[in-house]
């Protein structure tokens, strides 16, 4: 995103140059045209819908037109004392600290593995390009084949990581680490980060291999070990790339909703912001209802990305 | 790596190779354990389901994926969906990558800050006014339905790729043709377009695979196999019992998926490689 240096002083152009920089001006305006209609149409009218109804009780299945409650939806104590807006139903909050710990730990254990991954690959020996290519291969693969490949080998009775469970004593006979409200929610994470690590380490493979390798030949020359070079030279110099991969995934894993729900359907020890959204919106047809949660995560993910954007001064060009 | 010590040296290599080994074993093994799936006969998958080797092959589950399931018909869709996605896509953003990055006008920083903006939207907060907006215009449950609903993911990755493409090309190409009188759509079509089939075939690539993995608008937008596409099909194919999941069929109609996918990646990997981390990189 640059934005063209400005002349410092502005000179009186020749008017024969303004009508030239006037023309291409109106014809960006209409090569420009047809994607903004189309983006105001998918993303502009459709956001403003969501925030819209969200202040109305709508039931799409019922005969009643939408009716007016203002912020009824978000936060409302009924005359029994009852909490019907989604800021205090246990439901949300479960969902939001489903959510808040399957973002960490799989942010987490991604960030490590891809560096890991990405050191691995880094390394000047023979093999580098055939393992660069396997690990294209789980980020290739669909969500959903992915959700249902690790959902028959977490599978009760047949499935081979259950079956490694038990051997280790981990679980009893007939249960699985999905079935388990316990470790539901790390076995997801599990899954996620087999799909993801792989493209942390492409992100941060780019890193390292800009690090110019004569910065090494000092070090080895100074007499840093291999270790006191990863901590003082690697790390702090891919620092941004590391920043930048972990918005990327950041932002992903707290809109996530394709893997487990596939997985997991729409059950509470599981149940993040996105799916539950969703099953009130859909499922219950209650689209104030649900269109009030949408708006709520939508200003959540809006409020994270400006706090990185501004806070690590990511430069876009 | 720079001991001079041989001994240090070889336990080093050692370490690499099976630090190697179990990086190969994690990543590919569920993949494999999907295809040795898909060829156990579904007679057989209680019996065979922890052998790591398939005893008796069989191409049964990829027969059944096409007679039991509408699994051809989900292809048809998914391919329709995300090619129409692709070409649109495409189109639009052309034209607005030529504006973005060739030409200076009022407001563009303002523009590409609101694409980016749109590009971290959670589909999840369009998704009821998206689903009334889907109703009004008659697309419910139809392939034209997705492609339009897909642009919110898709457009502004398009965009922003081929705009930081156009501003990589020399100038003095597009000079050249103004000087000769060429309108902008001549350019950009005759001119420019020839020079960036590259990142075209890129970031068409990249967006295809987005468009054909798409799940949440799929399977909101759909309600019968009309215009249900793979993933939806596949997170929701069932048995003859509620309690039978036929893991034999899913795991085929997984492989049947996946193997294009892993064929265009490895083929294209220097160009999805450089594509991914330009784009993640400079933001």
């Amino acid at each position: 995103m640059t934005t063209q240096p400005q002349p410092t002083q502005p000179k009186p152009a020749p008017t024969r140059v303004r009508g030239i920089e006037a023309t291409r001006a109106r014809t960006a305006f209409w090569l420009l045209l047809p994607m903004v209609i189309v983006l105001i149409l998918v993303a502009g009218y459709p956001l403003f819908r969501t925030i819209y109804l969200s202040f109305f009780d709508y039931n799409i299945n019922s005969p009643n037109p939408p009716k007016f409650i203002g912020l009824q939806n978000y936060w409302y104590t009924s005359p029994e004392g009852v909490g019907l807006g989604v800021l205090q139903a246990p439901e949300w909050w479960n969902a939001v600290k489903n959510t808040l710990v399957f973002t960490v730990l799989s942010v987490v254990l991604e960030t490590l593995l891809g560096l890991g991954l990405a050191l691995v690959i880094n390394s000047k020996i023979r093999g580098r390009g055939l393992l660069r290519t396997a690990i294209l291969v789980p980020w290739a693969i669909p969500t959903v084949v992915s959700a249902q490949v690790w959902n028959w080998m977490y599978n009760d009775s047949i499935g081979i990581i259950s079956s490694w469970g038990n051997k280790l004593g981990l679980l009893q006979p007939g249960q699985s680490f999905l079935s388990n409200p316990d470790t539901a929610l790390a076995a997801l994470v599990a899954v996620d980060v087999w799909k993801t690590a792989p493209f942390m380490a492409l992100l941060l493979l780019a890193g390292l291999q800009s690090i110019p390798s004569d910065m090494y030949e000092a070090a080895d020359v100074d007499g840093a070990s291999p270790v006191r070079q990863f901590f003082s030279l690697t790390l702090p110099l891919l620092t941004p790339a590391l920043l930048v991969a972990l918005i990327f995934r950041t932002l992903d894993a707290l809109r996530v909703f394709d893997m487990p729900f596939i997985v997991k359907g729409n059950a509470t020890e599981t149940m993040t912001m996105s799916i539950y959204a969703r099953q009130q919106m859909i499922d219950n047809a209650q689209f104030g209802f649900g269109s009030a949660i949408s708006v709520v995560i939508f200003l959540i993910i809006m409020v994270i990305t400006v706090i990185y954007v501004t806070s690590l001064k990511v430069k876009f060009d | 790596m720079n001991s001079k010590n041989p001994t240090v040296r070889l336990i080093v290599t050692a370490l690499f190779w099976i630090a190697v080994a179990i990086i190969l074993f994690y990543v590919l093994f569920p993949f494999y354990w999907a295809l040795k799936t898909s060829f156990t006969s579904s007679s057989r998958l209680s019996a065979e389901a922890l052998q790591w080797f398939p005893t008796h092959l069989t191409w049964e589950n990829y027969k059944l994926v096409f007679t039991t399931q509408p699994f051809g018909r989900n292809l048809f869709n998914s391919l329709v969906v995300a090619s129409g996605t692709v070409i649109l896509s495409l189109l639009l953003s052309l034209m607005a990558a030529y504006a973005l990055g060739k030409f200076r006008f009022k407001g563009k920083s303002v523009l590409m800050y609101i694409i980016l903006a749109v590009s971290v939207f959670p589909q999840i907060a369009v998704l009821g006014g998206m689903y009334t907006t889907i109703r009004a215009l008659g697309l419910y449950n139809s392939v034209f339905g997705l492609m339009l609903s897909y642009m919110i993911f898709v457009l502004p990755f398009t965009v922003w790729t081929l705009t930081s493409f156009v501003r990589e090309i020399p100038t003095e190409l597009e000079e050249a043709a103004y000087m000769d009188g060429a309108s902008p759509l001549t350019t950009l079509f005759q001119v420019l377009l020839p020079v960036m089939t590259p990142a075209l075939v890129t970031t068409g690539l990249l967006a295809f695979i987005n468009a054909w993995n798409e799940f949440l608008f799929a399977l909101t937008f759909t309600s019968d196999n009309s215009a249900k596409t793979v993933p939806v099909a596949i997170s929701s194919f069932s048995g003859a019992s509620q309690y039978e999941t036929p893991f034999g069929v899913i795991m085929a109609a997984s492989v049947i998926v996946t193997i294009p996918l892993i064929i265009l990646v490895l083929i294209f990997q220097r160009n999805i490689v450089s594509g991914l981390t330009a784009g993640a990189v400079k933001g």
